[in-house]
């Protein structure tokens, strides 16, 4: 148990290497960092002195072992555009993408649980088809056209909620957060539902395939022959044996969710992570970039390893093996 | 009376036809009595125990006639009284182990929840009650068993879980679908041993279906014989084993490979009321001395002498171990010695059997010999010439060519997707041993009829054939690259008896009329003795006993080979 852990650890750093390798190759290919800094009327003097404070004349290794080890105390430089430390640019816009994500994540959950357990059982029902059908819609349309329509819809036509922005927050020193206002909810509301069609419409169909299939198997046939009701072996017997392959497809989602709610947060104009790097990619600010890209992929290890470590405690087989 | 079927119809609709899966079905249980129902494949047996507790798979429905239990009609009966009569009042247990358990929940669990549903009773009472029959079916150390995982279990112990889970709800009618199908011969006993005697000691209407006539023989004191949804024959089991009236359960018993004498030919079942095939009349056989088939290939004629007396097949010291874990250091490897320093050598033109219940490693020598796995150490040779070197040597390739193997399920082991034509040419195609296209079409169709499929069935794919008809191209296949040698690994475990007999013939004729060597592997002695000259019993990975077949049936050396023996079903005690 304890090698499988620290092997799926030592994949996680193996993973952070390749990312930070990527990362920090950008800046050598994305344009010339100094060049980037300076103005027009810079001296050449003055570009050599600056290329010799970023340390940029050192061997490539020494630069990238630099950058690693500032990477890894969170210190990314300064951004080329506001000028300012970019981890503390991150640490300001990261509650609102957090709290988008969790709000939009928990509606992916709930409705796709509930409704591909209850498209898997009442298969021919007309209510099914209805969800089953509508759900397409979740999957083929982009996510900026219902992000327009939402928009067009609720806050346009019927006024009901804000179109955009982060309205309501409340300050608790260390995170910025829009739970406690009412105005805060209502700003969150269809940014999330934006963010979640997708991954609802996924999570429900796997959720439905699955309990297709569990519900063939010979320990559904037993259980009913033992005379249990048809809610335990619902959501007990068939339930539990359909969240391995949904807690996967989960955990990838979740990351998506956080590196990808880029258009969201541009359709609503949410000031998060997501905006703050469309913004860094129009005026080519290398050190956000950099840092967003190791920040993503920070996120999608730690979702994945806490993923592996779930099947283990759903699945006592795994425990055996220990793959 | 505890349970009477009287006159029940059971069809399964599709879009266009109706199918009757069971049409005027009568039966009838007492408490404390085992009744046997049994017949082949598609004869509806299942269906009638899945109908009594209404759990019959969509489309299938009841149509007519009346279930009563305990005097009380089930029929018609909604969803909610019948969830109170499952496993309350009776209690079914299917046939494979392995997947009748939820693979999450431990056992304790899955017994509790039973237990609460079907009594009513406390977590911790029902806790208490669980241990209790755990004990009741033979599990040691109920206590701390509670909390494993199914897959903690071996395949006989799991049964008895799915016994006891049976039993939780205190009915008084068993249902059994095949309960010991999956299972080792020597598992089997014990398990109908156990069921025997709760059925005693709880007083317990007990209806095992099966397709096996030596578990009705051991355990069934009534049986009724099913044929294409009808009952055909029903009364005391002495009676119809020892002295059947309808011409169906005569064939289906002298299908039966017997146990206790060697006969030429098997029995075949011949009852077929008009509709079934009649390929084996139709039949056209090739004259081996002219056709293609009895000539050798340029390969073959090169490389392997035709005078060759040599072993068919030799195998020295040949061992394999398989990796349960890995890790760096060598002796933290867990290995398991599938095959263990094996040696043995069949001579050409003999038929070798090789025995052993699952997991001896009989599977795995042969697929060693065929060249699907590599040995760790030993030798192979095939006709005296050693296979293991580079599959480019001519001389190894040539020996290959000699060698082929049918495999046990009919099912996977062909191509989906490819016509009989395509599966059958392959290895004439692969080897180049036919003058041209044309020519390997007939004679593709030359053992299509030859092993009793008729020509027509080139053009059709694997999906439009019978269970046995499918084995029957798995030989067309394996003699078509026309070998000496034939593995036949437990080529008809996956089929009826009926049909057991027919491809049992077969390849005891091609055996004669080719001069074959045959490496037979079952787990089934009744099928071994009537196959085999020589016999191999496997335990372990290791051989214990190597001896003539009459030998080893009638004085068996080893102590294992005389357990197996005393285990073997037998139905002579009624003969």
């Amino acid at each position: 148990m304890l090698a499988y852990i620290l092997r799926r650890l030592g994949q996680s750093v193996l993973v952070m290497a390749v990312v930070s390798l990527i990362s920090f190759s950008l800046f050598n290919f994305v344009g010339d960092p100094v060049n980037n800094m300076v103005g027009q009327e810079a001296t050449r003097e003055d570009r050599v002195k600056i290329y010799q404070e970023l340390g940029l004349d050192d061997p490539i290794f020494t630069q990238y072992f630099r950058f690693v080890g500032n990477a890894v105390r969170g210190e990314f430089g300064l951004s080329y555009r506001s000028k300012r430390p970019v981890d503390e640019l991150i640490k300001e816009r990261l509650p609102a993408t957090l709290e988008l994500v969790l709000v939009s994540a928990v509606i992916a959950l709930v409705f796709g649980i509930v409704a591909g357990v209850y498209t898997g059982i009442r298969r021919d029902g007309w209510l099914s088809k209805f969800i089953l059908s509508s759900s397409l819609v979740g999957v083929s349309l982009p996510t900026f056209i219902i992000g327009i329509g939402l928009i067009y819809l609720f806050a346009v036509t019927l006024r009901w909620l804000p179109s955009s922005g982060r309205a309501g927050i409340v300050d608790l020193g260390w995170w910025r957060t829009s739970f406690l206002t009412l105005d805060g909810w209502r700003s969150i509301i269809l940014p999330a539902i934006t963010l979640s069609l997708f991954q609802l419409t996924m999570i429900l169909r796997l959720v439905r395939s699955e309990m297709l299939e569990v519900m063939q198997t010979d320990y559904i046939k037993f259980a009913r022959a033992r005379g249990l009701s048809e809610r335990a072996i619902n959501f007990t017997h068939a339930l539990k044996n359909t969240l391995v392959p949904v807690i996967t497809i989960i955990g990838l989602n979740i990351g998506a969710l956080i590196a990808f709610s880029v258009i969201t947060e541009t359709v609503f104009q949410w000031p998060g992570t997501g905006l703050m790097f469309i913004q860094a990619v129009d005026f080519a600010d290398v050190p956000i970039m950099a840092a967003y890209l190791c920040f993503v992929a920070l996120v999608f290890v730690v979702v994945n390893l806490i993923v592996d470590l779930l099947y283990v405690f759903i699945d006592p087989r795994i425990r055996i093996t220990g793959r | 009376m505890l349970l009477e079927i009287d006159n029940l119809d059971v069809d399964f609709k599709a879009r266009r036809l109706t199918v009757n899966a069971a049409k005027s079905v009568s039966l009838h249980v007492e408490a404390g009595e085992v009744l046997g129902l049994v017949g082949e494949s598609g004869a509806g047996k299942s269906t009638i125990g899945n109908a009594i507790i209404d759990l019959l798979e969509p489309p299938g429905q009841v149509s007519d006639g009346s279930i009563r239990f305990n005097g009380e009609e089930l029929r018609g009966k909604d969803e909610d009284a019948m969830r109170h009569i499952r496993g309350d009042r009776i209690g079914m247990i299917f046939q494979d182990p392995q997947t009748s358990l939820n693979p999450l929940l431990r056992i304790g669990e899955q017994l509790v929840e039973t237990i609460q549903k079907t009594k009513r009773v406390s977590q911790a009472q029902a806790q208490q009650n669980a241990i209790e029959l755990l004990e009741s079916v033979g599990i040691t150390e109920a206590k701390a068993r509670m909390r494993s995982y199914p897959h903690e279990f071996s395949g006989g112990m799991r049964q008895r879980v799915v016994i006891a889970l049976a039993l939780a709800g205190d009915p008084d009618l068993i249902i059994a679908d095949e309960p010991t199908t999956a299972l080792d011969v020597s598992v089997q006993a014990q398990i109908l041993d156990l069921i025997r005697g709760l059925c005693k000691t709880r007083n317990l209407g007990v209806i095992i279906v099966t397709h096996d006539i030596g578990v009705i023989a051991n355990i069934a004191d009534r049986v009724a014989v099913m044929y294409r949804g009808n009952i055909v024959e029903t009364g005391d089991v002495k009676q119809i084993l020892g002295d059947p009236q309808h011409e169906y359960t005569k064939s289906l018993i002298s299908a039966v490979p017997p146990a206790d004498k060697r006969l030429h030919r098997f029995a075949s079942v011949d009852y077929i009321d008009g509709t079934g095939d009649a390929t084996a009349n139709t039949m056209q056989r090739i004259d081996i001395n002219t056709h293609w088939l009895g000539k050798q290939s340029q390969l073959q004629q090169t490389h392997i002498d035709k005078d060759n007396k040599a072993p068919a097949i030799e195998v020295s010291d040949l061992s394999l171990s398989f990796k349960l874990q890995g890790a760096i250091l060598k002796r933290n490897r867990r290995m398991l010695k599938a095959v263990d320093c094996i040696s043995f050598a069949i001579a050409q033109g003999e038929s070798f059997g090789l025995v052993g219940e699952s997991g001896s490693g009989k599977s795995t020598v042969a697929r060693l010999i065929a060249g699907l796995h590599k040995p760790d150490a030993g030798s192979v040779e095939i006709l005296g010439q050693s296979v293991l070197g580079s599959q480019k040597d001519p001389l190894v390739k040539a020996a290959r060519l000699n060698l082929q193997m049918i495999f046990q399920d009919p099912y996977s082991s062909l191509n989906a997707r490819l016509r009989v034509l395509d599966i059958v040419a392959e290895p004439i195609r692969f080897y180049k041993t036919s003058d041209n296209e044309k020519h390997t079409r007939q004679i593709v169709k030359d053992l299509l009829d030859h092993v009793g499929l008729g020509a027509d069935a080139a053009l059709r794919y694997p999906h439009e054939f019978s269970g046995g008809q499918r084995q029957r191209i798995s030989i067309a296949r394996a003699l078509a690259s026309r070998p000496r040698v034939l593995i036949c690994d437990e080529p008809t475990s996956a089929l009826d008896v009926s049909i057991q007999a027919q491809i049992l013939n077969l390849l005891k004729d091609l055996q004669e009329e080719l001069g074959l060597t045959l490496l037979f592997i079952s787990h089934d002695l009744p099928v071994i003795r009537q196959m085999c000259d020589r016999v191999a019993v496997m335990r372990h990975g290791a051989i214990c006993e190597i001896a003539e077949t009459e030998t080893l049936f009638e004085s068996p050396q080893h102590e294992y080979s005389q357990h197996l023996l005393k285990l073997m079903p037998r139905m002579d005690v009624f003969g």
